[in-house]
């Protein structure tokens, strides 16, 4: 049996005739060919496949696509400006070397973004808890705690 | 994941349609534990019957002495209602600790209480609070709701809509975490009703349960001093490579003497 579905992702209205099984993350990388969304472990635990629906981090693994159906979905690539310009968390990791592998960084930075918009100045202990559905493997999370620090004093100022 | 048909009705009185008309249908509520299920073939519904689209079921209600939380109210609403913060935090912090933040965007109370995960959060505030899980058909007292593993006194053909909170005079919940999963190894949820202390622990055996001794020790005097030395019976607790028995046991005291501190001032 095949579906209708419809929603915005990254401000683009997108139709297609899916599977009703089809997951979110899915639907966004193989139909929808957005690849920047990652699939790491596949049973909600890792994180790298974190995309905001309707402006909340969800894990896209762990969402069926007709879930997300009316819904306005962002993934990292609706991230950075029409003129290249990366957004202040992406920034961030660059500057402070917040990634290694990167496999984790689509879904780690998602998750930053979101976390900041619950608390705009969290302390390294917050964002060390609020990070906690965000595996990473090679940089032992320090960096990257330091780019969300980064991030959310840019993102203040630019406020 | 097996396939299955999809509907997302706009009525309670709609999706009991659905549940009728397929035996082997399914409700989704927020999915976060369903789909994964699914995804491992663990559960395979032939349909699926999504609650999301009927507004009645979702929001936060206080007055006359209790809060009532729709089923579909999703984790992270529950956890960030100031005027819930206000009236029982203890509820507040908890639905702030479940999973992770991804999770808790999408799921909900209903979900948790109808999955009852034997290592869920929600199950713990439910009955340690004296809640009543409210049908579509009926109320259900929270101590005739858990009955084992994820096994409820829910009927086929029954959905949560809402459950009602009582106001305690002070709660708090402390949790033990697996360190991989992030579920409770062992999880305590302490209510204070002026001198009627209720104490339900969740993770540590097949279902949520009332923790008498512990309840009686903090009725007479709520220090974590006077439950101190007690030593809960294991003999039908888990035990797995994480945690045998006797040490979820001592967790069990741990955690309450945790949550009873928390409320000291």
């Amino acid at each position: 049996m095949t579906v209708t579905v419809s929603m915005t992702i990254n401000g683009l209205a997108v139709v297609h005739t899916i599977e009703e099984r089809t997951l979110l993350v899915t639907y966004i990388r193989d139909i929808c060919r957005l690849t920047g969304t990652h699939i790491g472990c596949d049973t909600s635990q890792c994180g790298a496949c974190t995309v905001h629906l309707d402006g909340k981090a969800v894990k896209s693994c762990n969402v069926l696509a007709l879930q997300a159906e009316g819904a306005n979905v962002t993934t990292i690539e609706g991230l950075v400006s029409n003129d290249g310009t990366l957004h202040p968390m992406q920034q961030t990791f660059k500057t402070h070397h917040g990634l290694q592998c990167g496999y984790c960084t689509p879904g780690m930075v998602m998750s930053a973004v979101h976390l900041l918009k619950i608390i705009e100045q969290p302390t390294e202990e917050q964002i060390r808890e609020q990070l906690d559905g965000n595996l990473c493997r090679c940089t032992g999370y320090h960096n990257i705690i330091k780019a969300v620090k980064e991030a959310s004093k840019i993102m203040a100022k630019q406020a | 994941m097996y396939p299955f048909k999809y509907q997302k009705p706009v009525s309670i009185s709609e999706a009991l349609d659905g549940l009728a008309n397929d035996s082997e249908s399914k409700l989704l509520a927020g999915g976060q534990s369903l789909t994964a299920a699914m995804k491992l073939r663990l559960s395979s519904p032939t349909e699926l019957i999504d609650l999301s689209a009927i507004a009645e079921l979702a929001g936060i209600r206080i007055g006359n002495g209790v809060v009532t939380i729709g089923a579909m109210t999703r984790h992270a609403d529950v956890a960030s209602s100031s005027s819930l913060r206000n009236i029982i935090p203890g509820l507040a912090n908890l639905a702030g600790g479940i999973a992770d933040r991804m999770v808790r965007s999408m799921g909900t109370l209903g979900g948790s209480l109808a999955n009852n995960d034997p290592a869920a959060d929600y199950p713990a505030v439910t009955l340690g609070l004296g809640a009543t899980i409210v049908t579509n058909e009926r109320q259900i007292k929270a101590d005739d709701f858990f009955l084992g593993m994820f096994e409820t006194a829910l009927r086929k053909n029954e959905i949560i809509t809402s459950v009602v909170f009582p106001v305690p005079k002070r709660s708090a919940y402390a949790k033990f975490k697996h360190p991989a999963s992030r579920y409770a190894t062992v999880g305590v949820f302490v209510a204070d009703f002026n001198g009627v202390v209720r104490v339900a622990v969740t993770g540590a055996a097949l279902v949520v349960f009332r923790a008498t001794e512990l309840e009686q020790m903090l009725s007479q005097r709520f220090t974590s001093e006077s439950i101190a030395s007690i030593k809960v019976d294991d003999s039908a607790l888990n035990s797995d490579l994480n945690a045998d028995a006797a040490y979820r046991a001592h967790l069990i005291t741990r955690m309450a003497m945790q949550a009873v501190d928390s409320l000291q001032t």
